[in-house]
């Protein structure tokens, strides 16, 4: 397209590739090609079809039209085993390992070395070492994989990949839960891979990363290519405005300012105030009031008791001392279901497994909340089951705008929005998220931030959860600060206030 | 290309990782970390001493070699049974129709013998039997996508109900071959005997062994215990491994009636009723998790000998219902599945 190739000829040649699920045209005549020893970045906001077309090239899914030619001869996938045969590798953002299994029996699952037909254990302990090894990861082959973090497990699924030599390695989202250190390892690993001519296919959502690493990059847009570029040749706001298909002033105009600090009046009262809330092992007694209107946002890195602050102020874990008071009344949230008919609202960061459910319609589970609420026997009528799904998708920009397609058909950033709606339908007083913005695009982000925003303004309390920190300082009135699982400070935002505070804070631990 | 490679250390593992406290403890400690593993079975393994103990204690003549001896050839049909069982709840399903299907097999044994079929023909095909209705089991869970529990469960009535078209009353064998195999037995060292029917649940967990920890087969079994989805993208043979572990159910349940017919010498509609939950209990109690993934084949055949061994004592009592067989068994399930509950908690 717009570069010429790096290499002869490309490993992966797709053309023309569609794929349609019930309601949703997924990918629509998309052409995409990898060429050996690159790292090749494959970017679209949520629901382009980024995951869907990595699935047709895994083997996943099967693909309605098209042709998949991967290092000169045309196949047909009919499963991840075919595909695997043929040089793919993938490693997913959830790593698909067995935690019940070692390390060394992951990585050479399916393909243990035998002798006399046997599986050679000795040989099989001592390959996975070695691959270990050329990864520059030191860890126990006989360990238990699910005594590792998430980014050792992921590395040990590269060097799964690497076991059958494979051609192209796909990673998706890699990173999404790494920290700084281990994505540098990452990424050493994965030029050490290019360098040795292996096709990388890289799917991330952060942008500086991509810059970081990828040759290449192929964007997509509600399922179709837009174009195939060099990212030297395609600079960031180029490339998101490609993504979005609309020019960057619009994603200006979403800029949320915190200008409108609440005016809480001496002596108002708080929507919900925590005093001396605490759960042993999770969280230390911390402090916490959210007023009406006002955005409260938790900073904090991964594991510095963010969530657990959220879990305790919504009833989904149970305090061991303190009290919540709200609006002066002093109330135990003993489960979920109690903080609910408070009007307490939460919305957990793993939407996987505690949120959407994917079986259902887009419909269904927009109203699931609120249909709870009322109890089993009243049913909503339809109409105004229409009203409010419709209300929602179109505030939320739910894409595809079609209420009876299933969840799991959705993309990450469009399932998440989906649940918001759930909570909101549910008119919440006081809305508590975790995490909202987790592996989502940059539009959607916009518009699930100025939304908050929105809300806040309209009167609703908001705890805010994020682990950018841009984010939570673009958003919030007023900022907790965690670490080690223990609340250390609280600062008033403003503009005075910048990440660099903040980083300053949650390093010092609040002291100066 | 940089050439130095990170060393990429995680804390407290991996024999890189340095430890306070010196070689000695930290060796130790280590070891029983990769070691958890093995947890539940070595619990089986104290409580089996431990009823031991407790029997040698209370009755004379209970500690002997005879009474070990009995303990295998009484219950070498379960053993069949539990091993068979192991596969299936190690992909993380359930068998309910062994019980049956071992009935079945025992009396299409008598009734074949009856009508004057040879024993060597006999012998495989009521084997098959149970590999078939195995097989199909297998394939209403994959290709229909029949929950396990549901879809063996209709294969139990099934069983259980032909049982009774071919036979409702109880077949005597007489045959002499059959009868010659049955009652055929070897003593080890002079004093341990041995009948077919051990030697076969033997050979039936060394192959058990062998498939579960050195073919592919076996390591499938596994991964998809742990996790049927990465298996899948693994690009592991899901599909036929979980068919084949109903087979082997199967045939371990065809087998099983087999060796009952032996051990009874004769076929009866109605034996090995709730025997699949024996079975079961069995493999529970020998550390497998029913949600699968983890367990050992030796352990669900140490579960066996704890049942039976119960069961002996109760006998020995002589003053006991035999029925607090069933209460020991329940109340050991109890704290089998909470040991394992709070084992699986600890590593979290």
């Amino acid at each position: 397209m717009t570069s010429s190739p790096s290499a002869d000829r490309p490993v992966v040649e797709m053309s023309g590739i569609s794929i349609e699920f019930p309601g949703v045209k997924a990918l629509d005549q998309v052409d995409f090609r990898l060429f050996p020893g690159e790292v090749h970045a494959l970017m679209g906001e949520n629901g382009a079809g980024k995951s869907t077309l990595i699935k047709a090239l895994t083997g996943v899914y099967g693909i309605d039209a098209g042709r998949i030619v991967v290092d000169g001869a045309e196949h047909r996938f009919s499963g991840p085993g075919e595909a695997q045969e043929a040089g793919i590798a993938t490693v997913y953002q959830e790593v698909n390992l067995c935690e019940n299994l070692t390390v060394a029996e992951n990585i050479m699952l399916g393909h243990e070395p035998r002798r006399m037909g046997a599986i050679d254990w000795r040989a099989a302990r001592r390959a996975a070492a070695e691959h270990l090894a050329t990864m520059g990861l030191d860890i126990d082959p006989a360990s238990s994989l699910g005594s590792h973090s998430i980014a050792i497990q992921q590395l040990v699924a590269i060097s799964r990949a690497m076991v059958v030599d494979a051609k192209v390695l796909i990673l998706d989202e890699p990173t999404s839960s790494l920290d700084a250190d281990e994505v540098a390892q990452l990424f050493t690993v994965v030029r050490r891979l290019r360098d040795q001519g292996v096709a990388v296919l890289f799917v991330s959502h952060f942008i500086e990363q991509v810059y970081e690493i990828s040759d290449r990059m192929t964007v997509l847009r509600n399922g179709q290519r837009v174009g195939e570029y060099r990212t030297s040749e395609l600079d960031r706001l180029e490339l998101v405005s490609t993504m979005i298909g609309r020019s960057m002033d619009v994603l200006e105009d979403l800029h949320v300012s915190t200008e409108h600090a609440v005016d809480v009046e001496q002596g108002a009262t708080p929507y919900l105030s925590a005093v001396g809330l605490g759960r042993k092992g999770d969280v230390r007694p911390f402090d916490l009031d959210v007023y009406a209107g006002e955005v409260v946002g938790l900073a904090g890195l991964l594991g510095s008791g963010r969530t657990e602050v959220a879990r305790l102020l919504s009833g989904a874990d149970r305090a061991d001392s303190g009290t919540t008071r709200i609006k002066d009344v002093p109330t135990r949230l003993r489960n979920p279901r109690a903080a609910i008919s408070q009007g307490i609202a939460f919305s957990s960061e793993d939407r996987k497994s505690e949120g959407v459910v994917g079986d259902l319609t887009v419909r269904e589970n927009i109203v699931l909340g609120l249909q709870a609420g009322r109890g089993w026997m009243r049913r909503l009528p339809r109409r105004q089951v229409d009203e409010i799904v419709d209300k929602y998708m179109a505030a939320l920009n739910v894409r595809p705008a079609n209420p009876d397609a299933l969840l799991r058909n959705l993309s990450g950033g469009n399932q998440q929005k989906v649940l918001l709606a759930r909570w909101l339908a549910t008119a919440p007083q006081l809305l508590i998220l975790d995490e909202p913005t987790r592996g989502i695009d940059v539009g959607a982000k916009a518009e699930i931030q100025k939304l908050v925003a929105e809300l806040a303004s309209q009167g609703m309390a908001v705890v805010f959860i994020s682990a950018e920190l841009e984010e939570v300082l673009r958003l919030s009135h007023r900022i907790g600060v965690m670490r080690d699982r223990h609340k250390v400070a609280e600062i008033v935002n403003s503009d005075d206030v910048g990440v660099d505070d903040v980083v300053e804070l949650i390093a010092s631990g609040g002291e100066h | 290309m940089a050439t130095t490679t990170p060393q990429h250390t995680v804390e407290g593992s991996g024999p890189g990782a340095p430890r306070p406290g010196g070689s000695g403890p930290a060796r130790i400690a280590r070891r029983l970390r990769i070691d958890r593993r093995y947890l539940p079975v070595v619990g089986t393994f104290v409580v089996l001493a431990l009823i031991l103990a407790i029997g040698g204690v209370r009755y004379d003549n209970f500690l002997s070699v005879g009474v070990l001896a009995n303990l295998f050839i009484n219950n070498s049909f379960l053993i069949v049974l539990a091993v068979g069982m192991t596969f299936v709840i190690l992909t993380g399903g359930i068998d309910l129709s062994v019980g049956a299907v071992l009935a079945l097999s025992a009396v299409s044994a008598a009734y074949l013998i009856d009508a004057g079929v040879p024993v060597a023909v006999v012998l495989p095909a009521v084997v098959l039997i149970g590999s078939i209705i195995g097989l199909l089991i297998g394939l209403m869970v994959h290709v229909f996508e029949v929950q396990p529990f549901i879809a063996t469960l209709a294969g139990m009535f099934f069983a259980r109900g032909l049982c009774f078209v071919i036979a409702p009353e109880s077949i005597p064998i007489t045959d002499e071959t059959f009868v010659a195999i049955a009652g055929w037995d070897t003593w080890i060292a002079g004093q341990w005997r041995m009948t077919t029917s051990v030697i076969v649940a033997l050979v039936v967990i060394g192959i058990a062994f062998y498939l579960l920890h050195f073919t592919q087969f076996g390591r499938t079994v596994y991964a998809i215990g742990g996790s049927e989805q990465s298996a899948r993208l693994m690009g592991l043979p899901v599909a036929r491994t979980k068919v084949l572990v109903y087979v082997i159910s199967g045939t371990c349940a065809g087998l099983g009636g087999l060796l009952f017919a032996m051990y009874s010498r004769s076929g009866y509609s109605l034996t090995g009723v709730a025997m699949e939950l024996d079975a079961i209990a069995a493999v529970v109690i020998g550390g497998t998790l029913l949600t699968g993934g983890t367990g050992f084949v030796l352990g669900s055949v140490l579960g066996v000998l704890v049942l039976g061994l119960i069961q002996t004592i109760i006998t020995y009592e002589g003053t006991l219902s035999s029925w607090w067989t069933k209460i020991f068994i329940g109340v050991l399930l109890l704290v089998f599945v909470v040991l394992q509950r709070v084992l699986s908690l600890r590593k979290t």
